[in-house]
């Protein structure tokens, strides 16, 4: 045979494989449309975690600067091994231990999904992947909490302790078809892509290990300013981006809902931003790199939990409203002098909160007849402020109670907080024997 | 007046400001240096041991008037040097003569200035 006529034989076989609809074992037809969409939110969530890196890593001192930005890279490495062990069964399997978590043996190593193709149309492995990045940006953002003083070994066991004892319950609880808060209410609580099991989550936990490991040395007293926002900035767009991801995605589909999603995404973003350097400007006089990029965080992690439910009046006034309260709150650390280094709290924290409460308003009408005839009759914008409060509540006070347990448990053991040796010489020369800049230096 | 020139450790930086602060010595300038000296240091890269041959040091300048000589030089001796005994690469202190000084905004000249 020739060369060409080999070449025409494969291409024809091609043709005719790919024109034929690809089947799961159980016979459930891949949407390749879907697929591709969600191959794609995929890829752009994990987009976050380097986003993550640059932006917390700009703004640490320069001797912290590699051992800040490990911080979230090490996530991608631990989380998404737990992930395939036991992540995905415990946040995706049945009910078990009461509603604790869940669990279903073939999860384990994802070895049962190697060829089932989910009611949505995507192949198994697909919807675990995009559900594993979250699984890693979770605890990621906890990290920026307690910056600058966490020894790397401490950190590590940390967050896959917390990983595994705080977000896949949480996670199972909100998003698995049998969780608590997913079935609370007419509804279900309302948590589109992690208004609660991300930001929540990870802020209150933030909050209470920078609380409880104390603050930097030195802190308030010494001024540790950013040692780069150019790469802070590149962070901020990378988180940006990486979000279409996160919230369009969340929809599982790729149609009208991930197109809703979209938008009020963008346009929350985009009025936290606004708003931000608006207060800053009114406030302090001037309008601040680090205040745009932070408002881009404040109105994204608002509009979070609300991506699916709001329109772009609703994403408006979220946005805004989330770089209103989280500014505040940021000014009120300040004053009291607790060390929330990076905001953790006060961005993820409070801007979740807030999202997750004043959604309720902005919902849309179709949304809220669905509801209403779930309920059985009517259902009150009140009524879901109630399931969203108690969501809340129960997010704030199991994230904070397992916390406190874990951070205790890991100092004790193995030691979290840096000794002030290391603190002073930074945790890239002292975990990592490196250092970021070495560049700058002839050597 | 003296120039006092140290040459530190990058990882010192910290204790040294502070016990300088805590003598009061306040007025410092600070550069990101290169260089070599006696010591070796290994550096991993990739899984192998290097030696760089500059290595990132720190370098600090403060200007002093006579009496604060003694002060400044022995807060850099104790707060630079790595444990108790010392190690091959803490560093040196420059001890050079000034002479003259002035501040810019006032003009003024001398002891006063610094």
């Amino acid at each position: 045979m020739s060369v060409k006529k080999r070449f025409f034989l494969i291409a024809g076989l091609l043709a005719v494989f790919s024109a034929l609809p690809a089947f799961g074992s159980d016979g459930t037809p891949i949407d390749t449309g879907i697929t591709a969409w969600m191959l794609t939110s995929t890829t752009l969530v994990l987009l976050m975690v380097p986003g993550l890196a640059m932006f917390y890593g700009g703004l640490v001192r320069s001797k912290n600067v590699l051992g800040t930005m490990m911080h979230s890279f090490v996530a991608m490495g631990i989380m998404a091994v737990l992930w395939v062990l036991i992540g995905y069964a415990m946040s995706f399997g049945s009910n078990v231990m009461g509603g604790w978590f869940g669990w279903n043996k073939d999860y384990f190593l994802l070895r049962g999904i190697d060829e089932t193709i989910t009611s949505s149309g995507i192949p198994e492995y697909v919807f675990s992947m995009f559900q594993g990045k979250f699984a890693i940006i979770t605890p990621a953002l906890i990290a920026g909490a307690f910056a600058e003083r966490i020894s790397f070994k401490g950190y590590i066991a940390f967050i896959a302790l917390w990983g595994i004892l705080v977000y896949n319950p949480l996670c199972h609880w909100v998003w698995a078809k049998d969780g608590f808060l997913f079935n609370m209410g007419a509804m279900g609580a309302i948590d589109f892509a992690g208004g609660t099991v991300v930001h929540i989550a990870s802020g209150v936990s933030g909050l209470v290990a920078a609380l409880y490991l104390g603050s930097r040395r030195g802190h308030p007293k010494t001024a540790a300013a950013p040692n780069n926002l150019v790469m802070t900035m590149i962070g901020a767009g990378l988180l940006w981006v990486g979000w279409f991801g996160f919230n369009a995605g969340s929809s599982v589909s790729s149609g009208l809902l991930t197109a809703q999603a979209l938008t009020a995404t963008q346009v929350a973003a985009a009025a936290g931003a606004m708003g931000w350097i608006l207060i800053e400007s009114i406030h302090q006089g001037k309008a601040t790199a680090l205040g745009f990029a932070s408002g881009i965080l404040a109105g994204l992690v608002a509009v979070t939990p609300a991506a699916g439910v709001v329109q772009p009046w609703g994403a408006l006034l979220l946005g805004f409203g989330a770089a209103l309260v989280c500014y505040m709150a940021i000014a009120a650390k300040n004053k009291l002098g607790f060390d929330d280094s990076l905001d953790a709290f006060g961005i993820h924290g409070i801007g979740g909160i807030t999202g997750s409460l004043l959604l309720v308003f902005f919902i849309r009408k179709s949304w809220m007849q669905a509801a209403a005839e779930a309920a059985g009759g009517s259902w009150s914008v009140w009524q879901q402020l109630g399931v969203q409060l108690a969501a809340v509540g129960i997010a704030i006070a199991y994230a904070a109670v397992l916390t406190l347990i874990l951070v205790w448990i890991v100092n004790k053991v193995i030691g979290l907080r840096a000794s002030t040796e290391a603190e002073m010489q930074g945790l890239d020369h002292t975990y990592h024997g490196e250092q970021g800049y070495g560049m700058l230096n002839p050597r | 007046m003296k120039l006092i020139t140290a040459i530190i450790r990058e990882n010192k930086l910290d204790q040294v400001r502070e016990a300088l602060i805590e003598a009061e010595i306040t007025r410092i300038t600070v550069s990101r240096v290169s260089g070599h000296g006696q010591q070796i240091r290994e550096e991993i890269y990739r899984g192998n041991r290097v030696i760089p041959n500059l290595i990132p040091k720190i370098r600090l300048e403060i200007a002093v008037n006579d009496t604060f000589v003694d002060v400044t030089v022995n807060t850099i001796i104790k707060s630079a040097r790595s444990n108790s005994q010392g190690e091959v690469g803490d560093g040196k202190i420059f001890i050079t003569p000034l002479e003259d000084c002035i501040r810019i905004r006032t003009g003024e000249r001398g002891g006063t200035a610094i």
